[in-house]
């Protein structure tokens, strides 16, 4: 038996009952759901027997007009397609119309022929939009490409942190060293936005001198400087209706910051070489290891620009204060490294974990994920040794140049405890002492937890 | 047992309605006949400043003038409808109800500056007296572009579309198909 379609659903809004009637009409003909609504006030309560595929709306209306009554419908349902009717061509309530958002315009009375193509357009259209997003949704629950190794409180923390402004459109400057992720958490951060469906273009600011890097940023016109033969958007234009990645802004020179300042703050800007006054939709996320309070207080940052920049601030914590996610993201890159260079190593020995683990890593995960790369390189299957990682990795590690017995056992303890989250039972159980007396030796080595 | 009754709304070809009356009741299985004297004078719907007649007022009149009458009403006629809010109507009818009324107005050829093929407007006249009347029995429009109650706003299309039902609308006409 063919499975029944639910009919689509037209909601017609006109002051005139003889329209309302004819129209209500014509498109039941058609086998859609239908229905009419007399004023602005009474549509806005049929919202209520949404959803609506289509409203029909008749441009002046006592009370609210059809204008004003299109913005509160999309407020209530922005999937609902919107033609407005008039009794009169207007170029400027229709160019408004369409500016809003309506999908046409329409004069009364209609042709019959022009309406029939119009509402299965508009309604054709609405049906692609919604598959598009059901599709791009789909892609993003199967896609793993933003995953975020670890289950450290500090990088739940972060986590958290970006979930919750995600939602949001604030700016947000990600704080941390080099290697720690700043640029995968900016990614997430646009992937659970609103902005998901629009680019995210990073800019790495600190890779580019001043000139290049107007440019980059606001594209230049044909012939702005010497070998400018063509156009060329700038990434602030690419971003329309996504989200900018400013990473190293730290490293700006103050004349960019007086522009990057003013864009920010208008949204609007110019080709290098051109007059046109552009306009883009973007949200900004920027990143920096530099310490920004330091250099606006040695006027090296412009005070304004940091104001507008640092509205929300995330710490994404270096990697050896959050050595208990060192193992899972070990894990992560061998089996990442085995899948690219088809390596049948599905292990890595404890002493070379050890390693790893008590290690300090000044370049962080970036480091590690190298480490890792080399170390598949090497390694004879099925495990990584100790052996394969770097010397300097191993002579390194933390704890193992602490020459005295106390900061050998200190380093050890903190070393097992990290490793575990500081689960104090389980770290008892490794060091195999009762956990009364690893209490007294965190008290007595004044460790902390992370 | 029901039928259908054709009514003049003069002007009309009554050549034209008596060559209706056999396809007719073959479409819709039902006896057909013509009201050869009750006719209808359009004039209290001619609407003067859009030169048109309101289809809409017509099968209100219809309605009003044959209370009795307990089967399907198809008022034709040769001069222009219209619904308010649209430029034109072929026809108007109402769904799942009595009476639906019909144009021939832009079915002729000559509206096109083309030459007069009055087998051609008869085809579309029946076609679209079937699609009106489908409308009384509680058809909606159907997507098979092959089937008569397919939408048409313009003439070339109701010469694209047959002058039968498609297995789907036959069903709901409640009638078995045999292929």
């Amino acid at each position: 038996m063919a499975e029944k379609k639910t009919p689509q659903s037209i909601l017609i809004v006109d002051d005139e009952l003889i329209v309302r009637e004819s129209l209500t009409k014509w498109f039941r003909q058609d086998g859609y759901r239908v229905e009419a609504a007399e004023d602005a006030n009474h549509a806005l309560k049929l919202m209520n027997n949404g959803p609506w595929d289509l409203a029909l709306l008749d441009i002046k209306m006592p009370g609210m007009t059809g204008l004003e009554l299109q913005k509160r419908l999309k407020e209530i349902d922005k999937n609902t397609s919107v033609i407005i009717i008039t009794a009169f061509a207007s170029v400027d309530s229709a160019v408004q119309a369409l500016k809003e958002g309506a999908f046409d315009y329409v004069t009364k009375p209609i042709d019959p022929d022009h309406l029939t193509h119009l509402v299965v357009n508009a309604l054709k259209q609405k049906k692609l939009v919604e598959e598009n997003v059901q599709l791009r949704e789909q892609i993003l629950d199967t896609s793993k490409a933003y995953d975020i190794v670890g289950e450290s409180q500090p990088i739940k923390k972060v986590l958290e942190l970006a979930k919750t402004v995600a939602q949001t459109d604030t700016t947000v400057m990600l704080r941390g060293e080099s290697g720690t992720g700043k640029e995968l958490i900016a990614r997430a951060i646009h992937a659970n936005s609103a902005r998901r469906y629009f680019p995210i273009i990073a800019v790495n600011c600190g890779a580019m001198i001043e000139s290049l890097l107007e440019s980059e940023l606001f594209g230049h016109e044909k012939g702005a400087f010497t070998g400018a033969q063509f156009r060329r958007k700038g990434k602030f234009e690419l971003a329309d209706g996504g989200t900018i990645f400013l990473d190293e802004i730290g490293t700006i020179s103050q004349k960019m910051q007086v522009q990057l300042l003013r864009v920010i703050e208008t949204k609007q800007f110019t080709r290098v070489g051109g007059n046109e006054l552009i306009s883009s939709d973007f949200r900004v996320i920027c990143a920096t290891n530099r310490d920004l309070e330091a250099a606006v207080k040695d006027g090296s940052f412009r005070e304004d620009l940091y104001y507008r920049l640092n509205v929300f601030s995330i710490s994404i914590p270096p990697l050896r204060e959050r050595r208990s996610d060192i193992p899972q993201l070990a894990e992560y890159f061998r089996d990442k490294y085995a899948n690219i260079m088809h390596r049948a190593i599905n292990e890595i020995t404890p002493s070379a974990m050890d390693i790893m683990v008590q290690y300090d890593w000044p370049g962080n995960v970036r480091e590690l994920e190298n480490v890792l790369e080399r170390a598949m390189v090497l390694a004879t299957p099925p495990a990584i040794q100790h052996t394969d990682l770097p010397f300097q990795l191993a002579s390194k590690a933390h704890g193992l140049q602490a020459d005295s017995l106390a900061a050998v056992e200190r380093a050890h303890i903190e070393m097992i405890l990290q490793r575990t989250g500081w689960n104090i039972s389980r770290s008892a159980d490794i060091l195999d002492i009762d956990r009364v007396t690893l209490y007294n030796k965190i008290a007595k080595y004044g460790l902390k937890r992370p | 047992m029901s039928s259908i009754l054709i009514v003049p709304i003069r002007p009309v070809d009554h050549a034209e309605l008596t060559a209706l009356v056999e396809p007719l009741s073959s479409a819709f299985e039902l006896p057909v006949s013509i009201e050869e004297s009750n006719y209808i004078d359009p004039s209290f719907a001619f609407e003067a400043y859009r030169n048109q007649f309101n289809s809409t007022e017509l099968i209100s009149a219809l309605l009003n003038r044959f209370t009795t009458f307990d089967g399907k009403i198809l008022g034709i006629s040769t001069v222009d409808f219209f619904v308010p809010v649209l430029t034109y109507v072929f026809g108007e009818a109402q769904l799942d109800g009595k009476v639906a009324v019909l144009s021939s107005f832009r079915l002729r050829e000559e509206l096109f500056g083309l030459s007069p093929n009055p087998k051609l407007e008869h085809i579309r006249i029946l076609k679209e007296a079937i699609h009106e009347l489908g409308h009384t029995f509680g058809l909606i429009h159907c997507p098979t572009p092959e089937c008569v109650m397919h939408s048409s706003t313009s003439a070339e299309e109701i010469d694209v579309k047959g002058k039968n039902f498609c297995e789907e609308c036959e069903q709901k006409l409640g009638r078995v198909t045999f292929k």
